[in-house]
């Protein structure tokens, strides 16, 4: 197992490099000038080329990228173009929003979207699976900002429970940073769960007619250790799989959501920084998607050998 | 608000008193401060104002820079930083004074050098000091407060220069930071303004915090525009940036923030129905939005193609698209702006009410071959996007062919510095709007230089207009500077050199908190007291 997650962490690094090669190239040929938003739209052409000269934009591509490579050796991501602020220090800002909204997210998809994926497979074909199903279908027919908009009206502004928007840091408290992130993971739950509850679903009614399953009923298991315990570990793998997607989507890309609870993520960062073509935090930011992809892909096959004893790496 | 929900609203927060009280100990950090939240138009990145024309970055500028001369509500300079100045009996030597107390947020006194250093900066990036500085052969300091500025003719562009609301005002800064070259933005933010920036609470395009300059000495005259006392009566001023504005629209209403510079207008209806929020348009001379023709390329290289186009769009329905409610908008003929000093009505019977006979007609004696009419629309910036769509419109129907093309405007940005044809990916029109602050005069209004490729995207090559803009910057009189506006007027509509689509002003919201907020064409921040 450790030479298994040596090899693709040693894999990584060929991965990154055509990620960074890629990323690089895709900008330069995106029309778009940093220089003009800076500048802002009065300037004149001779300003924008001082401008251009003096961030190194009018350098030959070649230059532009290996200067960018010593950087990055140098554990460097560069500087924003526009606030000459940081890449590391912007995403450093970032990254906590967007965590909390993602593991918070997750950990409520999955106390709530699990056991009712399981009792809708248990209750197959009946009432209660079918009224299940019926929420999954509404969970991600409905777009998260919908659900976002009437949670915010019902919750926030007719109730007064929660702020309409904002995020506070844990450092300023747990309630004040509760209280600003339940919005945005029930509003985002919604579609998790829809989807996770429904393959949850279908993964336990297909070990159900497995002769394992047979065998622990005939031995007089109880039900509900048959379904948790028998079923449910042996469904475990496409379960995972959707929920190590969901959690890199997540963290990497709720932009609606962030955008309308105001929380400064990654996720809008990344928009932020494309329509202002701010190169290196757009290079930055996707370098640091990838790596969470990556991280999260090989959590992932690691778990799927602690669900199921047959896979062996 | 219902009597049910008003039960529920008052059930869920007597239940729920407990648990906010813990919120309020956390949140209480820093009570008794008095702030205000502002939601502004966009996000603050860029921070050097001599740098940028963004609006967004002006409006820092006057919440930490202070500037030697102000604008008044009259249009009159107003001494601002300055204490007294003379100027020779030939008008050519200017020797001003710096007014007592005046002292950089680090604490250093502001001295002459370091307002000579700021013009010399903010000369070399603004269109109107670059205009001034062949006729300037001396900037100096005379002693620590006293400084002069020689000039080789009279202008009156030296006061207006010093004295210009939008964009890019001459702020001042200290010596160090001002030989910054002018091409590289400014690394620290020190002013003598009335507002401190707070460096470590910066988060770019999200949050910016402002702190009250508590040895900053305001003037005695009343506030008025950017001229007048620069009262602050808060601690701090907050601006946070919310990409949706219906966010910005809840959290208003919500009490969560205090002032929205701008409200969309399909969001005013939410905020007029709340009397704890005050609708107020404070930005009374407001924007002007316009096309431009590229001159370089078929089909609008012709003049005559140029006036087809021009009778062909009705004003009318440019602004219904983009505002919608008459109360905000007006159609103007003015390239220098209606309400501005110069304001002109020449060519209103052709750019305000739309004859699409008339541009057929003129579309035929042009000889047009059918040439494709590349616009360029900006589909991200809501304030951007109805223009290009009602233009299209128009011009198919006085008989062009159109193309419109979406974009985000970034790559409008960049695809309107093509000068190639459109066959080559160029373009034939794009449509924009600006400040009426930063439009009033021949100086400051970059859509009527007409220096060929040198101007401004569209290059139309006008010398007449060159010649009248430099006479401008040399006449002294209102009455002679009138004139001058009046014939660039009308060569601005006559060779297609801007196609005017009228004005409008854009209302901000503030909570009934605020009191002693100003109308101004910059949103400023001082003179206002927040209630409990």
């Amino acid at each position: 197992m450790l030479a298994y997650i040596a090899r693709r962490l040693l894999a990584t690094l060929p991965v990154m490099a055509m990620v960074a090669v890629v990323v690089f190239a895709i900008l330069r040929l995106t029309p778009g000038d940093p220089a003009a938003i800076i500048a802002g739209d009065d300037a004149t052409n001779e300003k924008l080329a001082l401008i251009r000269t003096s961030m190194g934009l009018d350098l030959p591509i070649h230059q532009q990228f290996t200067h960018w490579v010593g950087q990055l050796l140098r554990g460097d991501l560069g500087t924003s173009l526009l606030s000459g602020t940081p890449v590391l220090d912007m995403i450093a800002d970032r990254v906590g929003p967007s965590l909390a909204l993602g593991i918070g997210t997750m950990v409520l998809t999955v106390i709530i979207a699990i056991p009712l994926g399981v009792i809708a497979a248990w209750k197959q074909g009946r009432l209660l699976d079918r009224s299940i199903m019926v929420f999954s279908v509404f969970g991600f027919s409905v777009p998260t900002f919908v659900i976002a908009y009437l949670l915010i009206y019902l919750l926030a502004i007719q109730l007064g429970w929660f702020p309409v928007q904002g995020y506070r840091p844990l450092s300023a408290g747990f309630w004040p940073f509760a209280q600003r992130l339940w919005l945005p993971i029930m509003a985002l739950s919604a579609v998790y769960v829809a989807l996770i509850a429904r393959i949850t679903r279908s993964s336990v009614i297909e070990v159900m007619n497995e002769d394992f399953i047979r065998t622990a009923r005939a031995k007089g298991a109880h039900e509900g250790v048959v379904l948790m315990k028998h079923a449910l570990r042996n469904a475990a793998v496409p379960i995972l799989t959707v929920i190590g997607i969901g959690v890199a989507s997540l963290i990497s890309g709720v932009v609606v959501t962030e955008t309308v609870f105001n929380l400064p993520g990654l996720g809008r960062l990344v928009v932020e920084a494309v329509l202002a073509r701010d190169y290196p935090v757009i290079q930055g930011l996707i370098l640091l998607f990838s790596l969470i992809y990556i991280f999260i892909n090989l959590t992932v096959d690691v778990l799927y050998s602690v669900f199921d004893p047959r896979i062996r790496y | 608000m219902s009597s049910t929900s008003k039960t529920l609203r008052a059930i869920s927060v007597t239940s729920l008193r407990a648990a906010f009280a813990i919120g309020a100990l956390a949140w209480g950090a820093g009570a008794g401060a008095q702030t205000i939240t502002a939601v502004m138009q966009s996000g603050l990145r860029v921070l050097d104002p001599i740098l940028s024309t963004a609006f967004i970055t002006r409006n820092h500028g006057y919440m930490i820079y202070d500037t030697l001369f102000g604008t008044d509500a009259n249009y009159k300079i107003q001494p601002q930083m300055v204490g007294k100045w003379d100027v020779s009996a030939d008008k050519k030597t200017y020797v001003f004074t710096l007014r007592d107390g005046l002292k950089w947020h680090d604490g250093a006194p502001v001295e002459a050098e370091d307002c000579v250093a700021s013009i010399k900066r903010w000369a070399k990036n603004d269109a109107a000091g670059q205009l001034l500085m062949p006729m300037v052969s001396e900037i100096k300091a005379i002693d620590a407060k006293s400084f002069q500025v020689v000039l080789t003719e009279p202008t009156g562009l030296l006061m207006e220069g010093l004295s210009k609301l939008s964009s890019s005002p001459a702020f001042m800064m200290p010596k160090r930071i001002a030989e910054t070259p002018s091409s590289e933005s400014v690394k620290e933010f020190i002013g003598s303004g009335p507002f401190k920036f707070v460096a470590s609470e910066f988060k770019p395009g999200l949050n910016v915090v402002y702190e009250k300059n508590r040895d900053y000495v305001p003037r005695s005259e009343p506030s008025s525009w950017t001229a007048g006392g620069k009262v602050v009566n808060v601690d701090k001023v907050q601006w946070v940036s919310m990409p949706d504005q219906m966010t910005a629209v809840n959290a208003l209403t919500n009490g969560e923030v205090d002032y929205m510079e701008q409200v969309p207008f399909d969001l005013l209806p939410l905020v007029q129905a709340n009397n704890k929020v005050k609708v107020d348009t404070l930005d009374r001379l407001g924007s002007w939005t316009y096309y431009r023709f590229n001159h370089l390329q078929a089909p609008f290289d012709n003049k005559k193609v140029r006036q087809a186009a021009l009778y062909a769009v009705s004003q009318e329905r440019v602004l219904q698209a983009l505002v919608g409610d008459a109360k905000y908008y007006k159609t103007c003929a003015a390239v220098f702006g209606c309400g501005n000093p110069y304001a002109n009505n020449y060519g209103a019977d052709i750019v305000v009410p739309g004859n699409i006979e008339k541009a057929k007609a003129l579309l035929k004696e042009s000889g047009y071959d059918g040439t494709p009419v590349v616009i360029l629309h900006p589909t991200d910036i809501a304030i951007s996007a109805a223009q290009p769509v009602v233009i299209a419109d128009a011009l198919r129907k006085a008989g062009f062919k159109v193309d419109l093309k979406a974009m985000d405007w970034q790559t409008v940005v960049t695809l309107r510095s093509s000068q190639k044809p459109v066959s080559e990916g160029g373009w034939s029109i794009f449509s924009t709007y600006s400040n009426l602050a930063t439009s009033g005069d021949p100086v400051g209004n970059s859509t009527i230089a007409s220096a060929g490729k040198k101007s401004w995207a569209g290059w139309p090559d006008v010398p007449e207009i060159e010649a009248l803009r430099l006479q401008f910057t040399k006449a002294t009189e209102v009455s002679e500077r009138k004139e001058i506006t009046a014939k660039i007027q009308k060569l601005a509509i006559d060779e297609g050199v801007v196609g005017p689509l009228g004005q409008f002003v854009i209302p901000a919201a503030y909570s009934t908190k605020l009191t002693g907020v100003l109308d101004s064409p910059v949103t400023v921040f001082w003179n206002i007291k927040k209630g409990q």
